[in-house]
């Protein structure tokens, strides 16, 4: 891994809707933002649908299911899992997240992705 | 291995059950199968004829199709009938000189009606109740006439009296006999289904015995009575009993009864081993069966007989349960009780229009028949005690008295049922074979059902069915669930009630009173926001519904495969001006979108990318347009032909409706979405019958089709009401599309959830013209709430601040998606291809 890199500031968090999605822009990423304001939490996950090859998620639905909060994909309905971004329907997709933090009125993020996956093997 | 030639004479049916068998039995490549098809037609239904009058076809009623027969390699011969049968030489010759020789035959020649030798019976308009002919020939006949009677009050009198009510004529029914079903119900039963009927508006005379019939003095026919009394009517429509049709039979020397009836055994045979005979011509142990399950269960022995199978006909149960003119009505076994010292339980109820009799055995342990008149819900159960021979409780009567509380109820489990025991009379299913089935892995009533057709003939066993399939479920540990997802423990139509009683207005107070906690789900959370726009319609796009809308929802448009949208504006009723069309045309320019005219009669724009749409939209709205709710479960479009208003046929104006019906619906959130068209005329270019609501013109007025259905299952709308002026017809609409929200399930178009509402369309017209549910003012009155609120979702989108927000691509850059990559073709954009979008090409847009 490389070494942390600098926190970002995306947005305020007056820009996010609760309970649902937008999208931001880090370098060249496309990356999909999820307010929950009873956690006072945002996740954030790759925008890019790896089924549907579209940036959307960001558009997809909020869930939960068994306690594990999910999008599902506004094409073709995969949910995939806020937190680890594993897909819940095809363990074979998992997609990279991003940290962020709340910082008073502004949302950071570190511009460094991680990938579930990568991360299992890397040990 | 050479192939038996086998005839079958006659395709009513019986005929065609026999061929069906045939088919299912996966033997018919070892015969040459002839069919002789007297009729101008294959086999149709005649136990819905009536339902010719109501809208049905012919081909709605048709049973057996040409190319089905042709598939099964049948050689088929319509309109022939068979002459001769020579049992010596196995030879058959028909009225075109066509001649066979076969191995074995089969009659399935039916029954013809009686006509009671009365003088004037062979008059002019003097008819019968049949065939298809038969029908239009009383259609012609009743077009002269004003008065019908049909002579004749069993159970085909009464639905021919249906008949020539629905035809538009003063009807009566003349019965012999002191009562109506003289052979199925006794005098209180009888009483009780004349003050019924008569109440609908049919005269009932009995204990009348016609002398003859001649000229009338204000009618055509005058018929006089032994009693004195005269009745003077147009047409005259005989139904009064069956006669086997056996001339052929006789003709070529087979046993038949004393009063008709080819003579069978148990293998179906007649007195010629190589003849089989099926159906009403066939009798049986002296007996002739008028119904068509004992004939069906004829016509599976005599396969089973001749692809070496060992089954036998051993008698039918003779138990029916109909509806006439609406009215329930059922008979069981010894409903007259006629066994030496039964005993009987009554109960009447005249306020409510009920009858329920038990015919019990001497030592009060075994039913042995039963009556039921205006309830018929205890039949399936009273049925199996029949004819299962089950011991009683030890109280009877409590069987049929109404239970006035919360008692539990005294129907009979389905636990109890052996496994002989016939659930389906049509198709001859045990519970045996039902338990198997479910054992195999049927999980659902829909599965049971495709897999041994319980069900699926007259529907009657339905419910037994249904609670016996849930019950081997649960034994199996399959918990049968109706939840909507595992948020909610509740149906949509339970959670639309929880809605409207509870007064409840956000997804959260919903998931805080009746849910499992949770954020909840892309089931639920699209379907609970669908009911609350129903119920109350505030913007969708609210903070506090927002989060709960399809992404089509939330950005009003259509996402496309590459996550651009598409815009459709309103055009009600496909009327537009030239200004209007220039406009759209501006717009797709100026934005550079792929144009398409829907099915709709309107203008699809693709390719808008989430941050245009606003602009797009407040563009379209400058010139004049509304949003066309193409994203939403809601009101799509209603279409029209150009009316009277244009063309030379056009009876009215189709077009101003439609863009009445449109402007009043549109908006209106639903379990699905909704389209309309509306014809000018008979002619139907708008294609209305295909359409959750038609509307078509007549001479007389509007009449008015439901739930139909293009798409990937097409369905045939059904005609509900005809000649409605436009109050009564948007009155009717109105409470059709509330009662719909109201009991459909979540993402259920209105053609499956007519399918599924037990009692289909009759009982649809109840609810909505009958107001059989007292629902009529609250359904108009919710359906008032929603016209009245309505607001074009785009106009108060492109005016919220707050919701514009959401508009963009990026919420920190305002570069667009790189991934959304056009090229053209034919003059237009598509999206480009994933190899397409490797190689450098010029972006367009």
């Amino acid at each position: 891994m490389t070494a942390a890199q600098e926190w970002i500031h995306i947005c305020n968090l007056d820009d996010l809707v609760a309970d649902s999605g937008i999208c931001a822009l880090v370098g060249e990423r496309q990356v999909a933002l999820f307010y929950i304001p009873e956690q006072k939490q945002v996740f954030a996950i790759d925008n890019y649908d790896p089924v549907g090859k579209a940036n959307v998620l960001s558009r997809g639905l909020i869930g939960s299911a068994e306690e594990k909060l999910f999008v599902a994909s506004p094409l073709y309905k995969e949910r995939y899992c806020l937190e680890s971004g594993e897909c819940l329907d095809n363990d074979e997709l998992v997609l990279d997240t991003w940290q962020t933090r709340i910082d008073g009125e502004r949302l950071l993020l570190d511009p460094q992705p991680f990938n579930r996956v990568a991360l299992k093997q890397a040990g | 291995m050479n192939k038996t030639r086998l005839v079958v004479v006659g395709n009513g049916m019986v005929g065609h059950q026999f061929l069906q068998s045939l088919a299912d039995s996966g033997q018919l490549a070892d015969f040459e199968v002839t069919v002789f098809c007297e009729e101008p037609r294959l086999a149709y239904d005649r136990v819905y004829l009536s339902s010719y009058f109501s809208g049905s076809t012919a081909e709605d009623l048709a049973m057996g199709k040409i190319e089905q027969y042709q598939e099964w390699g049948l050689n088929v011969l319509i309109n022939e009938k068979v002459v001769e049968i020579n049992k010596a030489d196995h030879l058959v010759a028909s009225d075109k000189g066509t001649t066979l020789s076969y191995d074995k035959l089969v009659m399935a020649t039916g029954s013809y009606p009686f006509v009671p030798p009365v003088p004037g019976h062979d008059r002019e308009h003097c008819l019968v109740y049949r065939t298809i002919e038969d029908l239009e020939a009383i259609k012609a006949s009743a077009a002269k006439g004003k008065v019908g009677v049909v002579v004749g009050g069993g159970l085909l009198g009464l639905e021919a009296a249906k008949a020539l009510r629905d035809l538009g004529l003063e009807t009566h029914v003349v019965e012999f006999a002191p009562r109506l079903m003289a052979v199925q119900l006794d005098d209180m039963g009888g009483a009780l289904l004349r003050s019924k009927i008569e109440a609908l508006g049919v005269k009932v005379h009995v204990c009348k015995n016609t002398q003859q019939i001649v000229d009338g003095e204000n009618c055509v026919h005058r018929m006089e009575f032994a009693d004195g009394e005269v009745l003077e009517t147009d047409l005259i429509l005989f139904s009064a009993g069956i006669r086997p049709r056996d001339q052929l039979a006789r003709e070529s020397g087979l046993a038949v009864g004393e009063r008709g009836g080819i003579v069978i055994n148990n293998q179906c045979q007649t007195s010629d081993a190589d003849i089989y005979a099926i159906g009403e011509c066939a009798l049986w142990d002296g007996r002739i069966f008028g119904l068509v399950a004992p004939g069906y269960t004829m016509a599976k022995v005599t396969v089973a007989q001749l692809t070496g199978g060992d089954s036998e006909f051993a008698g039918a149960d003779m138990s029916t349960k109909l509806k006439l003119m609406g009215v329930d009505v059922c008979s069981i076994g010894d409903a007259q009780g006629r066994t030496p010292g039964a005993k009987n339980y009554t109960w009447l109820n005249e306020a409510d229009g009920t009858y329920k009799k038990l015919v019990v055995s001497p030592d009060n342990k075994i039913l042995l028949g039963a009556i039921l008149v205006g309830d018929a819900e205890a039949y399936g159960t009273l049925l199996q005690y029949m004819l299962n021979e089950i011991q009683l409780p030890e109280f009877p009567e409590s069987l049929i008295l109404p239970s006035r509380n919360d008692d539990a109820q005294t129907g009979l489990g389905v636990a109890a049922l052996p496994e002989t025991a016939q659930i389906c009379s049509c198709h001859d299913v045990s519970k045996g074979d039902i338990r198997q089935a479910v054992a195999g892995g049927c999980c659902s009533l829909g599965d049971v059902k495709g897999e041994t057709k319980a069900g699926t003939g007259c529907g009657g066993c339905v419910p037994l069915l249904t609670s016996l399939v849930n019950h081997e479920l649960e034994e199996l540990g399959v918990e049968v669930s109706h939840d909507i997802c595992e948020h909610f423990a509740y149906t949509r139509q339970d959670l639309y009630s929880l809605v409207r009683v509870g007064n409840i207005h956000s997804f959260e107070e919903l998931m805080e009173k009746h849910g499992k906690g949770g954020k909840g789900c892309h089931i639920c959370k699209p379907a609970v926001g669908s009911v609350l726009a129903s119920c109350w319609n505030n913007y969708v796009l609210d903070s506090k519904h927002v989060k709960l809308q399809d992404t089509n929802d939330t950005f009003l448009a259509n996402m496309q495969k590459d996550g651009t949208y598409s815009v459709v504006p309103r055009v009600p009723g496909g009327e537009i001006t030239p200004d209007k069309l220039i406009a759209i045309g501006q717009v797709a320019k100026e934005y550079n979108l792929y144009t398409k005219i829907t099915g709709g009669q309107r203008v699809d724009l693709f390719g808008a990318r989430l941050e245009q749409l606003p602009d797009i939209w407040s563009k379209l709205i400058d010139a004049g347009f509304e949003t066309g709710h193409a994203y939403g479960k809601s009101l799509r479009t209603v279409k029209s032909c150009v009316g009277s208003t244009w063309c030379r046929y056009g009876v009215d104006d189709s077009v101003g409706l439609a863009i009445e019906l449109e402007d009043r619906y549109k908006g209106l959130r639903s379990p699905h979405k909704i389209k309309f068209a509306v014809s000018g005329c008979t002619r139907e270019c708008a294609e209305a019958q295909s359409k959750d609501i038609g509307v078509i013109a007549t001479e007389n007025g509007w009449n008015l089709y439901v739930c139909g259905n293009g798409g990937m299952k097409p369905r045939h709308a059904d005609l509900f009401a005809t000649d409605l002026d436009k109050e009564t017809l948007i009155k009717y609409i109105d409470r059709v599309l509330m009662f719909y929200i109201k009991t459909a399930d979540r993402l259920q178009r209105t053609s499956v959830w007519m399918e599924n509402l037990e009692g289909g369309l009759k009982y649809l017209q109840d609810v909505v013209i009958n107001d059989s549910l007292g629902l009529g003012d609250e359904l108009e009155s919710q359906m008032a709430h929603v016209v009245e609120t309505y607001e074009c979702e785009w106009k108060k989108t492109v005016n919220d601040e707050q919701a514009l927000k959401r508009f963009r691509q990026f919420v920190n850059s305002d570069k667009p998606d790189s991934n959304v990559v056009f090229v053209q073709e034919r003059g237009q954009i598509r999206p480009a291809r994933e190899e397409e979008k490797a190689e450098p090409i010029v972006m367009v847009g």
